[in-house]
């Protein structure tokens, strides 16, 4: 647990969060107090002084109709609405929960006929519900209690077996019914902590409208009964006087406001620390393009860019970095490699290396916030990209410059024909109009294979397997013929006979076209078969780079070597498969020197200070180590 | 096959069926489709297939999670769905599972020492003390340093987290642990350590595995026989070195050209 | 296939509705005490109760009693008031539209600002547009919407005396369209808001959700423009989230009417309904509950609907 926030830590560090729990702390510990408070009694009288307003000697706020004190009346009814919100909040959640953890844990039957009953009763609109409900038991706090307790449990039954049936699902479920645990045990140790936080989230941010519709009922006449009175109740008197004493009913629903508002802004608090989807970073909108440092400052220590700039692609000394609170991620620390026209660049590297955010780099993808690229140039035939003007970069994106991404079922538009996928690119990029681009379309969808693409054009993702959606994926790249192709593990999520068709598929058609490719994988025999050249990279810079056969037969560098050690290659399984101790590096935490040094059995003192340079091994072949210096 | 520990008799296990709310049929999958499997004691049997043909209903099945429609699986010579249903306890102290991915197959909330402790409680019935000392044992069995145990699984990596998943299933000190690619998820440098351990492990405590896995080269390292598995099927089996040298099925023959760098290297 | 989901949706709707026959009939039969007595106060001779007894059905089974209802509402008779001396049915006319429209404006004034404010808040988080908005909606989710339409009585009807504030009698007499109108804007308003803060905060959210996955990277990556970007591929994406949500809303602003209308004093079936319960006109109740539920279930078939024909993978079951 060492150095983990603490819940009330992280909920107390969010100014707004605090000022709810201050604002409903001072409400609740004045209501608390009401006994020992130097109030008048709420209920007494005094028709002599009635309709008195704020500030009149002896009634702070002032007198209502009969004349009694409205502080006090509103302290004591702030009390009596704040403990029927708590229980109604309190015993919905649990009855709620029990009927949305049985119906989700045993499932069958017992869930079909549940939660069938629990749809009747969301058949309603719930207040309308809770009207019949008064209507039937008659008027009185408690029935109106009891009927906001009745209308709100279909909505935490709903919700708990939602969060339930994922837990269920979870592999550690099975793991714990594999550890011999009885289902009492399972419900108790496995499933229920890991609801409860969704619970919380239910109640506390459902107290606010328990509140609300509780004082609904009273104002309404149909919840606590004269001369009882909780805030609606107040209101409820309160409004034929609007115009005589606004008051009257202005004040207690303050307190309702201020009240409902504290409680929503603890209610938001908790969520956000609770729900671990708002914990990592938060749901921050991503920009268009990637945040860069300035001009100057991007370019320090750049060399004038030589004859790569005539280059389809060269990538000078990129720093992409992740800023996550305090915590800085280095993804990119470095990279620098060239496109030359039709040529096949890999870049290999497990995760975390930062193959994948060096080619989002490229063309300004990375996502902001968090990303930002603080060092270094991306170079399209001399101009660079980083901060060329948007129009003019999104004019080379999908264009000149296209992308091939992993998996294509979350990559593809969910909503959108396939077909018009594909024609909304070259719609963008070649002006033509619809009919003629969606033949193009067509045109594309048959050349990748697509089986029957004129009917299936308009079909949508869905409709088709893995491999055919990354056909889809990879039509869409070539629609306005790129001269660079990047490709991020196009083809990972793939199954392996899927695979090898795609892979060929991309490399047939990329050749005809002669569009260069950027090839971003983890696996070095995909790379060894598609590409000309490598660039293997470890902890955010390229390590070994040169010529695929020089790299991969005749590795120099101590991580290349035993990264290729330790993949089991097909036809020879007496080969010793040699891991590579420890873990790779976090970029947040990355060492001086080599970043490779705390797992090299060949490090030695130097290996762990400076900065190691790319040296040649020979001819093109590059890498970045002490021991090949010359 | 005599001295099989594990084996099952045409295994079939369908999915769906029914009919919906206004009669409309609900269509039916056989997820599994006569599968006839044994494993020796001691030995590793690798399941090899793509996604959706079946290993992990056939996986699930093998440790008593999911039962079969029809056919037997039995372990020990004692019916698998016999015991699930009889004796849990009996039958996870025979046979345990290491799941895909790494950080899902650990309760985010309890510390590894709890998840460990879990088994030893419930399926040995150990003593605090006892507990404690096993639990330590287990952590350096699975090369992890013991002061990890206090802590909650997010703070591991995914090997880590195997690590610990592998330990948590050895903890019941089974005779059989099926590994349901257990290294998918993890990095080759990764994943060779995990392999490692794994052979070392079975070298040491005699266990018997069943490794699921759709990577052909880590199944081929791994294993004594292989199944390959088609559509719910087993199309082909038999030891290592004969299926990968001279494989006999059309499915095989494409699944072997399918690797990427195989065609490059013969 | 677009007809196959929306057939088998309409089918669904008859067990539903049947469903929400039983609730209303089961509450309203769990009133403690003798209803007949309840009607005709303490006094009534015994021949009197027993009379209003058999008028009501309560001499028969529970069962019996339903299948009676059941079968008399099917013709249109919900039974008669024995407060206002006339049938439930000619009651709840009268007064249905006025709520339906009341309801209506205030749901589609609460969608259309509602999913712009969200909207924005979200293309500009963090910026002082989404600041703004973001403390209007918890001000609009704290606030008892009854409560609203006092202040609104009191500053627009009374103090600026821009507005009517009230007294909306006869929905078609004399006055005319604009009279209605001027009567509708602070009612509607006031019932929109709450409703309104609470879709902006799922507009919000669910854009910012949608903005963060991979198809809107491709989208980008395809050098479509930001705008395009946004509506097209982030936009339509959130929206299948936010339509089952309007459904919910249509729930509570038919709901939040009942206080509305006793605000300002308009003419719909949320005030009959309340001053039906002070009265223990039971069928009254019933019959107004049955009718706004029904209108309930009906609009979200048709959110249902307009969810299936926006994202295919619905229509696909
Ligand atoms: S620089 Fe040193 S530590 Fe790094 S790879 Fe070379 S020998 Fe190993």
């Amino acid at each position: 647990m060492s150095g983990r926030p603490t819940a009330w830590r992280l909920l107390t560090q969010n100014a707004v969060v605090a000022f709810g729990l201050g604002l409903l702390g001072v409400l609740v510990l004045i209501v608390l107090a009401a006994p020992v408070l130097p109030l008048l009694d709420p209920n007494v009288t005094d028709v002599l002084h009635r309709l008195k307003p704020p500030l009149f000697p002896g009634h702070p706020l002032g007198t209502d109709q009969v004349g009694r004190d409205i502080l006090s009346r509103l302290i004591w009814g702030t009390r009596l609405s704040l403990a029927v919100g708590v229980i109604a909040a309190l015993t919905a959640a649990f009855v709620g929960s029990v009927i949305g953890l049985s119906a989700a844990f045993y499932g069958g039957l017992a869930d079909t006929l549940l939660m069938r009953g629990i749809d009747m009763l969301m058949a309603f609109p719930y207040l309308l519900l809770a009207l019949a409900i008064v209507a039937a038991l008659g008027p009185g706090l408690f029935n109106a209690m009891m009927a906001i307790i009745i209308v709100n449990i279909p909505f935490f039954a709903r919700g708990v077996r939602g969060g339930t049936l994922s837990v269920v699902n979870a592999d550690f479920m099975a793991a714990a019914r594999l550890s011999g645990l009885t289902n009492l045990q399972i419900i108790a140790t496995e499933l229920l902590p890991n609801v409860l936080p969704g619970i919380v989230i239910g109640v506390s941010t459902t107290i606010g409208w328990m509140i609300l519709e509780t004082a609904g009922l009273s104002f309404l006449g149909l919840g606590a009964q004269p001369p009882q009175a909780d805030l609606g109740g107040m209101l409820g008197e309160g409004r034929n006087l609007i115009q005589v004493a606004p008051h009257v009913a202005t004040i207690p629903g303050v307190v309702i406001l201020l009240l409902a508002v504290g409680i929503n802004l603890v209610g938001d608090g908790l969520r956000d620390v609770l729900d671990p989807k708002l914990k990592s970073g938060g749901l921050a909108r991503t920009h268009a393009r990637t945040a860069a440092a300035r001009g100057e400052e991007r370019r320090r220590g750049l060399t004038p860019a030589g004859s790569d700039a005539r280059l389809p692609l060269a990538v000078r000394g990129l720093h992409t970095q992740f800023t996550v609170g305090r915590q800085v991620y280095k993804a990119v620390g470095g990279v620098s490699f060239t496109v030359k026209p039709g040529e096949a660049v890999g870049l290999v590297g497990e995760s975390g290396s930062g193959k994948t955010v060096t080619a989002l780099s490229i063309a300004g993808l990375v996502a902001t916030p968090p990303g930002k690229i603080v060092q270094g140039e991306i170079l399209h035939h001399g101009e660079d990209l980083v901060d060329a003007p948007m129009a003019r970069l999104q004019a080379v994106r999908g264009n000149s410059i296209a992308y091939v991404f992993q998996d294509p079922l979350t990559t593809l538009n969910p909503l959108m024909p396939v077909g018009e996928q594909v024609a909304e690119t070259i719609r963008r990029h070649q002006g033509v109009p619809r009919a003629e681009a969606w033949r193009r379309a067509i045109a594309l969808l048959e050349s990748v294979r697509l089986p029957d693409a004129a009917a299936r054009a308009s079909s949508y993702p869905h409709e088709f397997s893995g491999g055919q959606r990354q056909r889809v994926g990879i039509a869409m790249a070539l629609a306005n013929n790129p001269e660079v192709i990047v490709a991020d593990e196009p083809t990972t999520a793939l199954d392996v006979t899927t695979q090898a068709q795609v892979l060929a598929l991309l490399n047939d058609l990329r050749r005809e076209r002669n569009a260069a490719l950027v090839f971003i994988s983890h696996d070095v025999g995909v790379i060894a078969e598609l590409c000309d050249t490598v660039y293997v990279m470890y902890g955010g810079k390229v390590v070994e780079s040169g010529p695929v056969a020089d790299v991969l037969q005749a590795p120099a560098h101590p991580y290349t070597q035993r990264l290729l050690a330790c993949v089991p290659v097909l036809g020879h399984p007496d080969r010793k498969i040699e891991p590579i101790p420890g873990l790779p590096p976090a970029t947040n935490a990355l060492p001086d020197g080599c970043a490779f040094a705390p797992r090299c059995d060949l490090a030695e003192a130097r290996c762990r200070s400076g900065s190691i340079e790319l040296v040649a091994v020979s001819g093109e072949h590059l890498a970045r180590c002490v021991r090949v210096a010359a | 096959m005599s001295g099989a520990v594990l084996s099952t008799q045409d295994v079939v296990r369908e999915f769906g069926g029914g009919r919906r709310w206004f009669g409309t049929p609900r269509p039916q999958v056989r997820a599994v489709d006569g599968v006839s499997l044994a494993v020796p004691r001691g030995r590793t049997l690798g399941i090899v297939g793509e996604s959706g043909c079946g290993k992990s209903t056939l996986a699930r099945m093998m440790v008593g999670l999911l039962l079969p429609s029809s056919g037997a699986i039995e372990i020990d010579g004692a019916s698998v769905a016999e015991l699930a249903r009889t004796d849990r306890k009996a039958l996870h102290r025979k046979v345990q599972m290491v799941f895909q991915d790494p950080l899902g197959s650990l309760n985010p909330r309890k510390t590894v020492q709890q998840i460990l402790e879990a088994p030893l409680r419930a399926l040995h019935g150990m003593e605090r003390a006892a507990r404690r000392e096993r639990v330590a044992e287990l952590m350096s069995l699975v090369s992890l340093r013991a002061e990890f145990a206090e802590r909650y699984p997010h703070e591991f990596s995914g090997g880590q987290s195997q690590r610990i998943g592998i330990a948590r299933a050895l903890a019941a000190n089974p005779e059989v642990i099926v590994l349901d690619e257990p290294v998918s998820a993890l990095d080759v440098s990764v994943q060779a350590q995990v392999l490692m351990l794994l052979a070392d492990l079975q070298a040491r405590l005699g266990l018997t595995y069943v490794f699921i896995s759709h990577d052909l080269a880590v199944v081929e390292t791994i294993s004594d026989e292989v199944a390959m598995m088609y559509f719910g099927k087993v199309v082909e089996r038999g030891p290592r070195a004969r299926i990968f040298a001279d494989p006999q099925h059309e499915y095989t023959k494409l699944l072997l050209a399918s690797i990427p760098g195989a065609r490059q290297k013969t | 296939m677009l007809n196959s989901y929306i057939l088998r949706r309409l089918l669904l709707i008859a067990p539903v509705l049947f469903g929400v026959t039983i609730i209303v009939f089961l509450v309203i039969s769990l009133v403690p005490g003798d209803p007949a007595k309840a009607i005709l106060g303490t006094f009534a001779t015994p021949e009197a109760v027993a009379q209003v007894r058999h008028d009501l059905g309560l001499d028969e089974s529970l069962p019996a009693q339903y299948g009676i209802w059941l079968f008399n509402l099917l013709q249109g008779d919900f039974g008669r008031s024995y407060i206002l001396h006339k049938p439930v049915i000619v009651e709840i006319m009268a007064r249905l539209f006025p709520t339906l429209l009341l309801a209506g404006v205030a749901l589609v004034l609460s969608s259309v600002f509602g999913i712009l404010l969200g909207i924005v808040a979200a293309v500009r988080q963090n910026a002082w547009p989404d600041k703004v908005i973001t403390v209007a909606v918890l001000i609009g989710i704290s606030t008892p919407s009854f409560w609203l339409g006092i202040l609104l009585i009191f500053w627009f009807g009374v103090r600026l005396a821009w507005l009517p504030v009230g007294g909306m009698q006869e929905m078609f007499g004399g006055g005319g369209v604009w009279d209605v109108t001027r009567h509708l804007v602070l009612p509607s308003c006031a019932l929109a808001a709450v409703a309104g803060a609470v879709l902006v905060r799922l507009t919000r959210g669910a854009m910012l959700e949608v903005m963060r996955q991979d198809f809107v990277r491709t989208a980008r990556a395809k050098g479509l423009p930001e705008r395009r970007v946004i509506f097209v591929h982030a936009f339509r994406n959130a929206l299948v989230g936010i339509i089952p949500v309007i459904g919910l809303e249509a729930g509570f602003v038919l709901g939040g009417a009942v206080y509305i209308e006793t605000v300002f004093q308009w003419p719909g079936i949320g005030r009959m309904l309340v001053s039906a319960i002070s009265t223990r006109d039971i069928l009254l109740v019933q019959g107004g509950v049955l009718v706004i539920a029904f209108a309930y279930v009906l609009i979200n078939l048709l959110a249902d609907i307009a969810q299936s024909l926006l994202d295919p993978r619905i229509r696909a079951g």
